[in-house]
């Protein structure tokens, strides 16, 4: 399994830098994620991570739509946050597993 | 020659059908490519404009007839008489819709939303509008504009560009 280190932690991720095991995630480990893909994390996109910890913590799925229903942000805002591609930004950032939704 | 050397850039998605799958098939399509930043523009056309005719886009339906890969619950054949039958095909299509909606799958409306939302655009055909006689305000509000198919084309230019036809 390969290591990256982020602010100065050594961590576990997978081949495509997504983390093996959400444990390892901090507010550091986030900001230097972040760093890497150019996005400067604000506390709207802690809000947006800490929703997605959650629900993967709960076993739930993950798709563009619940986070659009989250009362967090709406979809536009979502793309906002994480401009391109952002439920794979934002999961790579959140420490959780690339979601495998199509919607 | 690897496909990473020429990463899909732009997709142009024509849908030309008016049934539930037909155009469900287009949405998720053109929506997953927006969730990976990929460039997208749909353009609906024939019966697909019904995806995005307001009166009829939360209406839409799968044929009970003369679809061959139509099941009864349990996954016996379905019987072309009982797709005769009025209340059937409404029936079946609102079982499909339940189902979907357990996957998280959204209504026409707020699919065509979410594609806009993350910069998607959307398209109605100039020639099947005119045909079915619609108005611009007959259409949904994320329709970006009323096209020829000459336009159409003209935005589907640009290397690792795709068009496809559902």
């Amino acid at each position: 399994m390969a290591q990256k280190e982020y602010a100065g932690v050594l961590v576990d991720v997978n081949d495509e830098g997504y983390l093996e095991n959400s444990e390892q995630w901090s507010k550091e480990v986030a900001q230097a994620i972040a760093q890497e893909l150019s996005i400067v994390l604000t506390e709207k996109h802690f809000q947006v991570i800490d929703f997605l910890r959650e629900r993967v913590a709960k076993g739930e799925a993950l798709t563009i739509r619940s986070i659009g229903k989250s009362g967090i942000v709406d979809i536009k805002g979502f793309y906002e946050l994480f401009p391109g591609a952002p439920l794979k930004l934002a999961t790579k950032i959140a420490g959780v597993k690339k979601p495998l939704s199509c919607v | 020659m690897t496909n990473e050397e020429y990463p899909l850039k732009k997709v142009c998605i024509i849908c030309a059908k008016g049934s539930l799958e037909d155009v469900y098939a287009a949405l998720v399509m053109a929506n997953g490519a927006v969730m990976e930043g990929i460039e997208t523009k749909v353009f609906f056309t024939f019966f697909g404009l019904d995806a995005i005719t307001k009166k009829q886009m939360n209406s839409l339906h799968t044929a009970t007839l003369g679809n061959p890969a139509m099941r009864m619950p349990g996954g016996l054949p379905f019987p072309s008489l009982l797709g005769v039958l009025p209340g059937v095909e409404a029936g079946v299509s609102a079982m499909m819709k339940k189902q979907m909606e357990q996957l998280d799958i959204p209504t026409v409306p707020e699919f065509l939303e979410m594609i806009t939302a993350g910069g998607g655009e959307i398209f109605a055909c100039k020639l099947a509008v005119d045909m079915f006689k619609l108005k611009r305000d007959e259409l949904s509000d994320e329709v970006k504009d009323v096209i020829t198919v000459g336009q159409f084309y003209e935005l589907c230019g640009g290397q690792g560009t795709q068009i496809i036809f559902t």
